[in-house]
């Protein structure tokens, strides 16, 4: 086994020079997992300190909630679709549902701001107790990632325009947004059951 | 306009931090001056600043962990002096506010950016040329990595002279490094400083974990690749587990001082104990990140001295993979007083003693390898077995601490930092030391200063234990740590021979800077030059090239029979650096200023955010995404080396061979 990948790996590395980006980011995403690991743990130390504040049934809207997880699960579907176009070669076709992404991507985030901003002005902020802490740093800091990965399709979208081939390089950048896009979608249906669905219940 | 930053940051009222400034002001000046003198600027910036070569990155990580060294050193220096003075009323020379700063500093500085950068320095330097590859996965992450270290250490720097450091001790405990008890910028430069270094030792870690998965040398299964390149392996899943967990716990802190938020606060629901947990689960691994490597480098020195293959490789491989996860599993025992209940203690507590057991497995492993060898005793030799006995002190000590009933005396006394320091000296900086005299000659093509290297290791091994067996006395006798002043009698005689030794190890360190000074002069004799590539007759690929390498490190890539490569080619007659093979032209990476450029916003990101200049800040964060994306817009990041220039520089390197060879 691993004489074989020692062997692949030198074939690569001398003949066609395979990239091991993919690889290299992917162990990159799991560090990435640990840190929203920790954050979880943070959280779930934080869920019953409300000081005197609100509790999570209080403040969480499922509706709301719901919609986004839908529009970000929609969102990784046609990402997927992108991919498809893109291992084909179909530059125009990949950009349109890249596009569908990006704005799938932004409406999640519109979105998320909205209920932030809801819950900011009605005084319950993240500086109100550690259980409203530890809610705004755990879900914030996806969407700062998710911000992240909008930031990275836009780049992508920008340096693929006009082109009507796609060479290693860019299906290498594409694979590497699909795997964060997806893990972004993983970590959500994660956030979605474990601080929005269990602080309702 | 400038945040908190006013003229009354500078601390122009203290003699001692004017006159370093002076002293560091004048050494900038000098080195400045002498770099235009011998307009070397374009020469620098071309072929180190901006160089994305494994071995050059290494280099420059090495003078970043000297200088730290000397700045940690400094602070060591001051403190013992301090505590030597300090009694019975005399208040000695260092106020409450300072001596905390030095402290914190003290710790800071040594773990982040001496022990950390020299690490990293090291793995960088060997790790490619072990397993036979032509650099890292990812040159350019390689070069961010060090630039995102280096103005770390910088930002730490400037805390000196602008503002203050930290005063919370080098773990910054919430509640104290919270907004209420330490309103100044002392723990923001802190958690600025830890963060941005921790972006660069993460990148790192999945850097050389994916080179040493993907681009070991045809033939070199796991199980023959080298014992430094195995240490370095696991150093890597380490780092990739437990640096998150560092972020997440600074972030939080962070969160806590700059948005009013409750994770570590007394009040709002906020929860100490959570800090501790988060920054011992990254800590304790940490110490393993920092010893794992350097028990590779005693295990190839001591079977390159002792004219015979490691004894037990197998065993020292699962030895350091057990480290590695049991690592994981004791984090609580730098808290057994919080409270945690008789089971969770019970449980560190046997974890700690179980981690003991593979660590005695290496000790004894180096000693077989030594027994019946032909032990030669160059320099490094005296720095591993200097470290065995050490090591082995401060191992025992570990383990009495590891006993809870023992520990709820002992801790946060003196005793614990005997302890820690017991063995990152004796373990960390012993290793690094002697892997630095043994790799040295690889790096630059000529050996170190023998003579010096013996002293400077007599002065710190001596000195080491003038420095800290009496501070394990004074431990047992109550004596807390971070204390400024004290006026028990009996602690101020031990005192005084702990600053004595002290004193012995600044010889050491004197003795280390004259060795390098020396081995420069000296680095055209004949009998310092290593013109063969194998200076010590060694085992492992790294010494199958020229020193220096090329750049491309291998003309050829070699094929790996066996563990040990280099020896079972040297037994087996095969020249594995005959001129005019099948060369075939080399792809490699070309220099970038990007690394730079984003550890230059870094900094002034990080400088904005500690004084609360937002618009600098945004410059700052402005800088690096625009970095990001002109690289990544960038096609024009790699080359093809010709035939042509490898047999040029390939044929140049066997003439000097053959002269050498003549020569004998």
């Amino acid at each position: 086994m691993a004489q074989n990948i020692t062997a692949d790996a030198a074939h690569g590395h001398d003949e066609h020079h395979e990239s091991p980006v993919v690889f290299g980011f992917w162990v990159y995403l799991m560090t990435d997992c640990i840190i929203f690991g920790s954050l979880f743990a943070v959280f779930a130390v934080m869920r019953n300190q409300f000081a005197g504040g609100p509790t999570g049934h209080e403040v969480f809207e499922l509706s709301g909630v719901g919609i986004e997880t839908a529009i970000l699960l929609l969102s990784s579907i046609t990402y997927g679709f992108g991919m498809i176009a893109a291992h084909d070669n179909k530059v125009s076709t990949m950009r349109t549902w890249l596009g569908v992404t990006f704005l799938l991507g932004l409406g999640f985030l519109f979105m998320e701001i909205r209920e932030f901003s809801h819950m900011i002005a009605e005084g319950n902020g993240p500086d109100r107790s550690a259980f409203l802490s530890s809610f705004f740093t755990l879900v914030g800091t996806h969407g700062l990632h998710v911000t992240c990965g909008l930031l990275w399709m836009a780049v992508l979208l920008f340096q693929t325009a006009g082109k009507t081939e796609l060479n290693e390089r860019m299906i290498g950048k594409l694979t590497c947004l699909s795997l964060f896009w997806h893990f972004l979608d993983i970590v959500w249906i994660c956030v979605f059951t474990f601080v929005y669905l269990m602080s309702v219940i | 306009m400038l945040g908190k930053l006013t003229l009354s940051a500078i601390p122009y009222d203290v003699p001692i931090l004017v006159g370093t400034f002076i002293g560091a002001a004048i050494a900038g000046l000098a080195v400045v001056g002498l770099i235009t003198y011998y307009g070397k600027w374009g020469y620098l910036w071309r072929e180190w600043l901006t160089s994305v070569d494994h071995k050059r990155i290494g280099v420059m990580y090495i003078v970043v962990a000297l200088v730290a060294l000397f700045r940690g050193f400094a602070d060591a220096i001051m403190m013992r002096s301090q505590l030597a003075l300090a009694y019975a009323g005399n208040p000695g020379y260092l106020p409450p506010h300072h001596y905390d700063q030095i402290f914190s500093a003290h710790g800071t500085i040594m773990i982040f950016f001496m022990a950390m950068a020299f690490m990293q320095g090291l793995m960088n330097i060997v790790v490619p040329l072990q397993i036979g590859a032509r650099d890292v996965a990812f040159p350019f992450v390689n070069t961010l990595s060090f630039w995102m270290t280096t103005i770390s250490f910088l930002l730490v720097n400037v805390s000196l002279f602008i503002g203050e450091f930290s005063q919370c001790g080098w773990l910054a405990y919430p509640p104290l490094s919270e907004q209420q008890f330490s309103p100044g910028v002392g723990v923001d430069y802190y958690i600025w400083a830890v963060q941005l270094s921790g972006v660069g030792t993460l990148l790192t870690g999945v850097n050389f974990f994916t080179t040493i998965v993907k681009m070991r040398a045809p033939g070199m299964t796991y199980m023959r690749m080298p014992v430094f390149t195995w240490t370095i392996f696991c150093t890597t899943v380490l780092i990739m587990v437990a640096f998150p967990i560092l972020t997440v716990a600074i972030a939080l802190l962070g969160l806590d001082r700059y948005l009013g938020m409750h994770f570590f606060t007394n009040d709002g629901g906020g929860n100490q104990m959570l800090y501790l947990s988060l920054i011992w689960g990254w800590g304790h691994p940490e110490v393993y990140i920092l010893v794992l490597p350097a028990f590779g480098a005693f295990s190839e020195i001591t079977q390159t001295f002792s004219r015979k293959p490691l004894f037990g490789y197998k065993t020292m491989v699962y030895a350091t993979a057990s480290i590695m996860v049991l690592s994981l599993l004791v984090w609580a025992h730098h808290f057994f007083t919080m409270g945690a209940g008789p089971n969770v203690n019970t449980f560190f507590g046997i974890m700690t003693m179980v981690i003991a057991v593979p660590t005695g497995v290496k000790i004894f492993n180096w000693l077989f390898t030594m027994y019946k060898g032909r032990v030669e005793f160059h320099a490094t030799m005296y720095w591993v077995i200097g470290f065995m006995i050490t090591f082995s002190i401060g191992g025992m000590t570990g383990v009495m601490l590891a006993i809870p009933a023992a520990d709820f005396v002992l801790h946060n006394s003196l005793f614990v930092i005997a302890h820690f320091h017991n063995v990152i000296i004796g373990g960390v900086y012993f290793g690094y030391v002697a892997a630095m005299n043994f790799w040295f000659p690889k790096a630059f093509g000529f050996k170190m200063n023998e003579a010096w290297g013996k002293r400077a290791f007599w002065f710190w091994l001596v000195g080491f234990y003038f420095a800290f067996m009496p501070i394990y006395v004074v431990g047992f006798e109550g004596m807390t740590r971070r204390m400024n002043h004290y006026d028990n009698p009996e602690w101020h005689p031990w005192l005084l021979i702990s600053a004595f030794g002290a004193a012995l190890i600044a010889l050491g360190v004197v003795c280390q800077l004259t060795q390098i000074y020396v081995s420069i002069r000296d680095r055209n004799l004949a009998e310092n030059r290593d013109l063969t590539g194998d200076p010590w007759n060694a085992r492992t690929l790294e010494w199958s090239t020229s020193s220096p390498p090329p750049f491309y490190n291998f003309a050829i890539v070699p094929t790996v029979h066996e563990l040990d490569a280099f020896a079972h080619d040297k037994e087996a007659g095969i020249d594995t650096r005959k001129v005019g093979g099948d060369y075939k032209p080399i792809h490699m990476p070309k220099n970038t200023a990007c690394g730079f450029l984003i550890g230059a916003f870094s900094f002034v990101l990080g400088f904005g955010a500690i004084w609360y200049i937002w618009w600098l800040a945004a410059v700052g964060l402005i800088g690096i995404i625009a970095t990001v994306i002109a690289r990544s817009a960038d096609n024009d990041v790699d080359y093809y080396v010709p035939v042509s220039e490898i047999v040029r520089i390939e044929q140049e390197h066997s003439r000097n061979l053959m002269a050498a060879q003549a020569a004998e």
